[in-house]
């Protein structure tokens, strides 16, 4: 299996130190709000989710791949998601989730590899990983983006260990299917549970990773938690979470979205702002904390060390 | 009762959107994304005031308060007035004049096209809703005129079902209220034909 290297990084893609020093400071100022928040009893959010157990994430190592635009505040990554297995409002996963447990938690590891199908327990499945800070764009299909600081680590690393074979062409996610404990999935507004699939190649991707947190503290129940894909040149929902099932497969899995809306959302997603949603322009973006609107760039700015995975493919095509 | 002596407080309720609107953008509870928190709510506003407006004709039928009729021209006011804020958000506000990206999405973006249908219907309905202009174009092809309120109506429904993702619930129930008080509008004209002494409008 060849994996693509990334092109050489060029230093503006480099954070300054200084900048990382104060981000630095800034978890930290934050992590100590956090903390005196936590010393109280439940304190209210801002939209009135509760504030959820959390836990600092030490020893992060930063990364090269992260860009050095300044990330969102903590208040917008966890006030305004989409999470439809908790309702269709950006509201409704920072009020809702808390609903769901993520305590205990395995992933179910299995298909084409040469390493024994498994139920894995989460603490054993992070266990082997350096966990890093990818600060990342990212550009929700609805044309809204962010800067999130994730916490995580390359998911190429994780497939290594389960050895898939050569016929292992494809990953498939899955959800936690919960209807107890997430509401959305009581009503049939997408197919139960959510699915989503990535060409080896692009899982291999040195970008790619599965995350566990953000701004230095592990995930809130709306973010996914406690393990969901992060990649960043591909529009938000190909990002799926709080993973259950990862399997190699031989054919290309069928996502969510797709079988939802086959002519609007295709597999492979990738943010391209020439091929417009058939019923809105992909061609801007409102990035949410700005005033101007600011256009899309090709694979959410990331072209330089992806483009080359769909060299000879039609982007319009195989949208 | 009298319809004159509820009338400022129906006026000072209608304005009650507006004012919480207001009210969230100076305690910061516009959400991450305020632009857009504006334009979801002045459109979910100027939906219900129509729906408002066009329920007046029907209430009057079923419960004989026909002074009703004194509030439905304020009513419809009223959505105009959220039809405009939500227009101007869209204008001014999310894509602050970048006339380019407008006019691509008006033409090529078919939910906008709807939207902006049902907005260019209502502009002549607000024009002549004077009583002066009344008398001008005289009560027939005054309320002739008036009928294109629903089509404005339609328009913004249609609107609202072509830009969800996918969740169609909240444009149903609107699209099920417009389509009950159409319906009965056709109900009266069928078991009441020629006999209009209220108007349908």
């Amino acid at each position: 299996m060849l994996i693509k290297q990334a092109p050489d990084i060029r230093s503006s893609e480099i954070t300054d130190e200084r900048l990382y020093r104060n981000r630095r400071q800034f978890i930290q100022t934050a992590s100590g709000a956090m903390a005196g928040a936590l010393a109280g009893v439940t304190v209210l959010g801002r939209y009135g989710g509760v504030v959820q157990a959390q836990e600092t994430i030490p020893n992060l190592r930063p990364s090269p791949l992260s860009t050095d635009e300044s990330p969102n505040s903590y208040e917008d990554i966890t006030s305004y998601n989409n999470f439809y297995e908790f309702g269709s409002d950006k509201g409704d996963p920072a009020r809702y989730a808390e609903e769901m447990t993520i305590d205990p938690w395995s992933v179910r590891v299995e298909g084409q590899m040469n390493t024994q199908a498994a139920d894995v327990d989460i603490d054993d499945l992070l266990r082997p990983h350096t966990l890093e800070e990818r600060v990342y764009r990212l550009r929700c299909v609805e044309a809204w983006s962010m800067v999130v600081p994730w916490v995580g680590f390359p998911l190429g690393d994780l497939i290594k260990r389960f050895e898939p074979t050569s016929r292992a062409n494809f990953v498939k996610f899955t959800t936690l299917l919960r209807p107890d404990e997430m509401r959305g999935q009581r009503s049939p507004v997408l197919r139960w549970p959510y699915v989503e699939g990535l060409r080896l190649d692009e899982a291999m991707h040195p970008l790619t990773i599965l995350a566990v947190g953000v701004y230095g503290k592990t995930l809130l129940n709306q973010q996914g938690p406690p393990l969901r894909l992060v990649v960043p040149w591909k529009y938000g929902f190909k990002s799926i979470k709080s993973i259950v099932k990862i399997e190699f497969v031989e054919d290309q899995p069928r996502n969510s979205w797709n079988i939802s809306a086959p002519n609007e959302y295709g597999f492979y997603s990738n943010v391209n702002p020439e091929v417009n949603h058939p019923r809105w322009s992909q061609a801007s973006e409102r990035r949410i904390g700005k005033f101007f609107r600011i256009r899309t760039q090709m694979f959410n700015g990331y072209a330089d060390q992806v483009a080359s995975l769909y060299d000879g493919m039609d982007l319009q095509r195989d949208f | 009762m009298g319809v004159r002596r509820v009338k400022p407080w129906v006026f000072a309720a209608c304005l009650i959107p507006l004012g919480l609107l207001v009210w969230r953008g100076a305690t910061n509870g516009l959400t991450a994304n305020p632009i857009e928190f504006i334009t979801h709510r002045t459109g979910d506003w100027t939906l219900r005031f129509l729906l408002i407006t066009l329920a007046i004709t029907p209430l009057r039928r079923v419960t004989a308060w026909s002074s009703l009729v004194q509030l439905r021209r304020m009513l419809g006011l009223f959505a105009f007035f959220y039809a405009v804020l939500h227009f101007g958000t869209y204008l001014v506000l999310d894509f602050f004049f970048a006339f380019d990206l407008i006019l691509d999405d008006v033409v090529e973006r078919r939910y906008v096209t709807a939207g902006f249908t049902g907005f260019v219907l209502l502009i002549p309905l607000a024009v002549t809703s004077t009583q002066r202009m009344i008398r001008r174009l005289g009560g027939a092809r005054w309320r002739r005129l008036h009928r294109l309120v629903y089509g404005a109506a339609l328009a913004g429904v249609v609107h609202y079902f072509w830009l969800v993702k996918v969740d169609i619930r909240p444009p149903l129930m609107y699209a099920m209220i417009l389509g009950l008080l159409l319906g009965a509008r056709v109900w009266f004209w069928l078991s009441k034909k020629g006999s209009g002494v209220l108007s349908r409008a």
